[in-house]
Formats: C-alpha cells, structure tokens, sequence
C-alpha cells in the first residue's frame, strides 16, 4: 500500500518532468535526423539555456516565462552560428569530425561559462505555486513547463508537416543529393535546423531553471539523458523523443518507490544498452 | 653552407648560454654574510576546486588559508632560535573537484614543486585520494574540508585533521532533538559519498542509543537534482525530521524543493549546505533549516573558554579572524573559511614548537598539540588505529532563522551555553 501511494505521488511528477525531458532530447535528435550530426554541444546549450532564464527572472526582475520566446529565437540564431563555424565544413567528412567539431564547441562554451559564471550554483527563486491531488503534489513549474513543451512540440508538427521550410527539412533528412537536383538550398535548410535543435534545447533549459538550481556543468546530466530518449524515442525522430522522455520521466517516477533513488541512472543506462542491443534504431525508430 | 651551418650552432649555444643563467631557480641564491638572520621559504602545497561540484566550500578555504599567509608574512615569519625566519608561499592547482586530478597534483606538488608541507583540498573524497599520495613520500598534510574518519584510520602517520570526524558530525544535534522532542520520528536521507555515509554511520547507532525511531534511511547520488520521489518517500514514512543532505549543490537543491513540496517537517538539518553564506539565496526556502558548523563567529571561542578548560590560547580572535577576511573578500567568514585559516596557524604553531621545519620534528610537535583557538580545541589522536583524527574539536548546531529586520540570520542554537537564539522547532510551514 506504501508503495501504491508512492507511485500515486512520484508518478505524475515523473511525467511532468518528462516533457522537458523529451523537449530537450528532440533537439539533439532533430539534428541527428537531418545531418547524422551528433551535437556533443547540446549540454552547455542547455546551460545557457539555464542562464538565461536566471538573468530574466533575477537581473531583469521579470517573469521568467516571458523570456522563452526570445531565449528561443537566440537560441535559433546561436545554433545557425555555430553551424556556420564550427559544423559546416565537416559535414561531409567522417562522424568522428563532426564529433570532435561539436565537442569543441562544448569545451569552448564551459570555458568561457566558467571563466563568467565560475560552476557555483545559480538558483532561479521562482515559485509558480504546487497543486495538491491527495497525497500528490503537482508543481506548477513543472506544470507550465509541460504546457511549454506541448506548444512547442505541437509548433515543431506543424513546421515540419505544414511548412515549406519544414518540408525542405524533411527533404534534405531524407536524401540531401537528391534535395539540392529539387533545387532546395541545402546548405541553408542545414544551418536551419542546427538551429532549430539548438532553440529546443536552450528552451528546455529556460524551463529547467525554473525547477533546480544550475551551473555551467549542469546541462551534462540532460544530455546524458537525450542520449537515452533519442533511443527510446526513435533516433532521429524529434517527435518520438517527446514519448521518450516521457517514458524515462515515468521511470524516474516509478524506480524510487521500489528501489532507493541511486538506482535510477543504473537501470536508465541499463535500459540504454539493452535497447540499443535489440533494436539499435531505437524503440519508435524505423527498421532497417 | 659550412659556414652559415657554424654560425647557426654558436648562435644556439649562445642563446643556450643567456637563457641558462637567467632561468628562475637555476642558480641558488647566496647566503646572507653580513650577520643578519637567514631567511627559509617554506612551500605550502595545496590544490584547490576552482571548478566542480566543491568549488563554493573550496574556495571559502583557500581564502582562509590565503589570509592566514599574508598574515604571518607580512608579520615577519616566524623566526626560530637558530636565526632563520621562515617564511611561506603556496604552490596551487585547480583540481576540478576531480580525485584522479587531485592525485596527478599532489604527486606533481611533492615531487617537482618539492612542497614542504601540503594541506588537503576540500571535501573528503578528495583528501582521500590526496592523503594516499601524501603518505606515500611521508608528507605531512594537515586536512580541512574532510571529516570522513576512515583517512585515519588506515595507518598513516602524516595526516592530521582539523574538523570533528564526520562521525560525531551530527550528535549534538541529537542531543538537542532530545531536548526538543523525543518522540520524533526521523528520516536519515544523504548523499552516497564518503563524508556523508560516514557522518551516518555514526548518526543512526546514536539515534537509536537515544530512543528515537529512524523510519527511513536512503541514500542518493552526488549529481541528483530531482528529490521530489525521496520528498514523497519521506512524505510518506511519517517522519517529523529530516537529517542528512551532503554537500553545497545537491543540499541546497534539496532545501528548496522541501519547501516547494511542503513537505511538513518539524525540523531540517542538512550537511554543509545551510553553513555557507551563498545559502540563504533560497529566499523562504531557507528559514528554518540547520547544520552542524565547525565554527560560528556568534559562538566563537574565546581565551576566558580556553583558560577555564586549562588550555593553552594560541591565534587571533574570532572577531579579529572576522575582521580581516572581510577585509580580504568582502564577504563573512564561514566554517569553511575557519577551517583553512586554522591549517595554516597549525602549521605555525607546530613550527614554532618544534623551532624547526623539519618534518619528523614538526610531526612529533603536531602529535604533541593542544592548544585552543577561535576555532575551538585542537589535539590530535596519536594511536596508530586512528592517528591525526581530531579528538580536541567540538561542533554547534546552526540554524537559519529571521531576525528583528526580517533579515535570514544563521543562529547558534545548541549547544545551549553557547545559543545565540532558541531553536525554531517547529519549523513554520510555508
């Protein structure tokens, strides 16, 4: 009965936080789906993310959601940036160019972040209230965060589906050679949706600095953990990563009744390779 | 070609030649003739987190370690009955809050920057990893920042620790729940690393010696952010009090989400966290949560205190310690900051009795002390099971609470001799 009531409590706040979750995780693997790109720079994206949340609500002294539509289009607009830089001539040449090209970018965000904001922990003060459903207590930042990720996920289904930039993106995922004989700018749609991973993942961290405190390092955990939703949802498929996160938000809810906490990681991770064993394209991703 | 080829080469061994002779340190410099006395620089190897999870404590270390070299730099040194003045400089590193970093330090401290005494980074996993290498080439190294006791208790002979062992860390407040409310029911939920599984592991055996019932235990890892399922564990085992926590990050994180939560705790008591000054950023989140401290400035110790125990007095005051380290960083002194000072006056004063800088015989003058300080008793354990463990130092427990300006304040609550304010039990619910 303890646990019932455990899993009453823990499971829903689980969920909630896997929105944000998977938020953060279509980022990573809508670039992945697009140029085979693993953006080893979605950690500290998210971090800045974080800060920018923190310097809205805490130099500003505004309500931090009215910064997510500007943290995303700066998102949108650093993730084209870095494409242009650091990504676009390699794009071409071997994963582990790519890699060690985002990676460098990586190490140059948490140098300058640290030299800045040195890794103590930052803490947004902000509380949007709680909901209480019996013996579950519902945030409400963990709430909006969620109403956040639906907007934006349902805006990401629209773009791709309805749009002609979003067809051209589907396009180029698809076949990029026979994209650019369509006439479609390649190399333009590629910047895009660099960008576009990259807004997603600094609103992810808007949003997560609204439930914990933070630094520069702290965006290392969630990608960890896109990396585990990009395989539960499908590599490649930004809209399957919103099922992943659920997924791993419900685990999250659902390991600590039974087990103690520190059990979490070790079967997510465990979870990781045995998906990947048995279907390496991820649990929604197409058969190959 | 034979001659460009020649003039080549004698350029190189000329500049071979210029650079050799203004290297640092190549050419030893001359000793003193005129009679006056000769002066010994002493190096101080230290690494230190400017980076990582224990980059807020590590820091508030360094800072007073820093202040106490100044101090006797800028005081002369200490000048021993042989003429020589000993002076210090520190030789330092960031080791990112990373134990396999702070090994390659330590090793590159001893062996290539030949430090003559080492003082241990903050946190006990990293002094662990450090304490082996120290012992290794017979180093002395004074720790702060670890109370963990197991260091000690592996047979070294060159650590020897400031703080109370993590063991004793939060009987006093037992002492005082005892007093408070005897039949509360208590949750113990820490971080999994070494200090906090050690300040457990002597937490519940006196918990239960004292009567009281520890409903639920958990332990969960350094890098967790979410506590909302060991919230709703706690929640849910009916405990009235919460003791645990770890270090800065994941304690602080966990504060804020008990309130958040409102998780209806009659008391809080987290590790480290609530003693730093970064704490109270928490806004409402903070009031009411206490920790065991090393050193409270409002309750700091005093020579009247050290007279009446028989004990010799040695160092400033704690309003003077205070004083300068505002001076120095614009911010209050805590714990941490205490404990870094006090490693360096130990040093000096194991110096000065040994009137030497020798280590065997500032070994033998370190096993020898006890003295008191601002920061309170210090003596050291000498038996080889649990040699240098701190044995003369006791804690006081802390809590935020708001003072007449509505400003958060952290009190001195227990011992209740030396109480700045009665403890605020129960803590108001948000």
């Amino acid at each position: 009965m303890q646990q019932f009531n455990l899993l009453l409590a823990s499971l829903p706040d689980g969920i909630l936080l896997g929105f944000v979750y998977g938020l953060a995780a279509m980022g990573l693997t809508l670039i992945w789906g697009v140029m085979n790109v693993i953006n080893l720079a979605h950690g500290p994206i998210i971090a800045l993310g974080m800060f920018s949340t923190f310097f809205v609500y805490s130099k500003l002294g505004l309500n931090p959601y009215l910064g997510v539509v500007p943290i995303a289009l700066l998102g949108l607009l650093f993730g084209i940036l870095i494409y242009a830089v650091a990504v676009h001539r390699v794009i071409n040449a071997p994963h582990l160019s790519s890699l060690l090209a985002t990676f460098s970018v990586n190490m140059i965000i948490i140098g300058l972040g640290t030299a800045a904001l040195t890794t103590s922990p930052y803490n947004v003060d902000f509380f949007a209230g709680s909901l209480q459903l019996g013996s579950t207590t519902l945030l409400g930042t963990r709430l909006i965060a969620a109403f956040v990720t639906l907007l934006f996920t349902g805006g990401l289904y629209f773009f791709l589906y309805r749009t002609r930039p979003g067809k051209h993106i589907r396009a180029v995922a698809n076949n990029r050679a026979a994209a650019e004989l369509m006439g479609i700018p390649s190399t333009r749609i590629l910047a895009l949706s660099f960008g576009l991973g990259t807004m997603l993942a600094a609103v992810s961290g808007a949003l997560i600095a609204t439930f914990f405190p933070f630094n520069i390092l702290s965006g290392g955990g969630y990608e960890l953990k896109s990396f585990v939703i990009g395989v539960l949802g499908g590599l490649g498929n930004p809209i399957g990563a919103l099922f992943g996160g659920l997924i791993l938000g419900m685990l999250e809810g659902i390991i600590p009744a039974f087990l103690e906490t520190s059990w979490v990681p070790v079967i997510e991770f465990g979870l990781f390779v045995a998906i990947l064993l048995v279907r390496p394209n991820g649990l929604f991703g197409a058969k190959k | 070609m034979n001659r460009k080829l020649s003039i080549l080469v004698t350029f190189f061994a000329l500049a071979s030649l210029v650079l050799a002779a203004c290297a640092p340190g190549s050419v030893e410099a001359p000793p003193v003739a005129d009679g006056s006395d000769t002066e010994k620089t002493v190096v101080i190897g230290f690494t230190s987190s400017l980076t990582g999870a224990q980059e807020v404590s590590s820091k508030r270390q360094v800072n007073g370690l820093t202040l106490w070299m100044n101090q006797v730099n800028a005081a002369g040194g200490i000048h021993l009955s042989d003429g020589t003045v000993v002076k210090f400089t520190a030789q330092t590193y960031d080791d990112e809050s990373n134990k396999e970093r702070v090994q390659e330090l330590y090793t590159r401290l001893i062996t290539e920057d030949n430090a003559d005494f080492l003082i241990s980074p903050y946190s006990s996993g990293l002094t662990a990893a450090a304490s082996i290498i120290a012992e290794q080439n017979g180093k002395i190294m004074i720790t702060a920042g670890a109370a963990e006791d197991d260091a000690y208790k592996t047979g070294n002979t060159s650590l020897f620790q400031l703080y109370t062992p993590g063991s004793q860390y939060l009987l006093s407040t037992v002492d005082m729940l005892k007093t408070l409310d005897p039949s509360a029911r208590v949750a113990i939920v820490h971080e999994n690393d070494k200090f906090s599984t050690s300040v457990v592991e002597g937490l519940k055996p006196y918990l239960e010696s004292q009567g009281f019932e520890v409903v639920l235990e958990e332990g969960y890892a350094s890098d967790t952010t979410d506590f909302g399922p060991v919230i709703n564990k706690i929640v849910e085992s009916g405990a009235t009090v919460l003791l645990g926590g770890g270090h800065y990050p994941d304690g602080s994180t966990f504060a804020r989400q008990l309130y958040e939560r409102k998780a209806g705790l009659k008391f809080i008591s987290l590790l480290v966290a609530p003693a730093d000054s970064k704490f109270p950023e928490l806004g409402e989140a903070a009031l009411g949560v206490s920790t065991s401290s090393q050193w409270e400035l409002s309750a700091t110790h005093t020579p009247e205190e050290a007279a009446a125990l028989g004990k010799e007095w040695y160092g400033p005051s704690g309003q003077e310690f205070a004083d300068a380290y505002l001076a120095l960083t614009g911010d209050k002194p805590t714990y941490h900051a205490a404990g870094g000072y006090l490693t360096g006056l130990i040093l000096q004063k194991a110096i000065e009795a040994a009137d030497s800088v020798d280590p065997d015989k500032v070994r033998a003058a370190l096993e020898a002390l006890d003295i008191f300080t601002f920061y309170g008793g210090i003596k050291f354990d000498t038996r080889a099971e649990a040699h240098g463990l701190q044995i003369g130092h006791e804690m006081v427990v802390a809590q935020w609470q708001r003072n007449d300006a509505g400003e958060l304040v952290r009190q001195v609550i227990w011992p209740a001799n030396v109480a700045t304010a009665a403890p605020l039990y129960p803590i108001p619910m948000p």
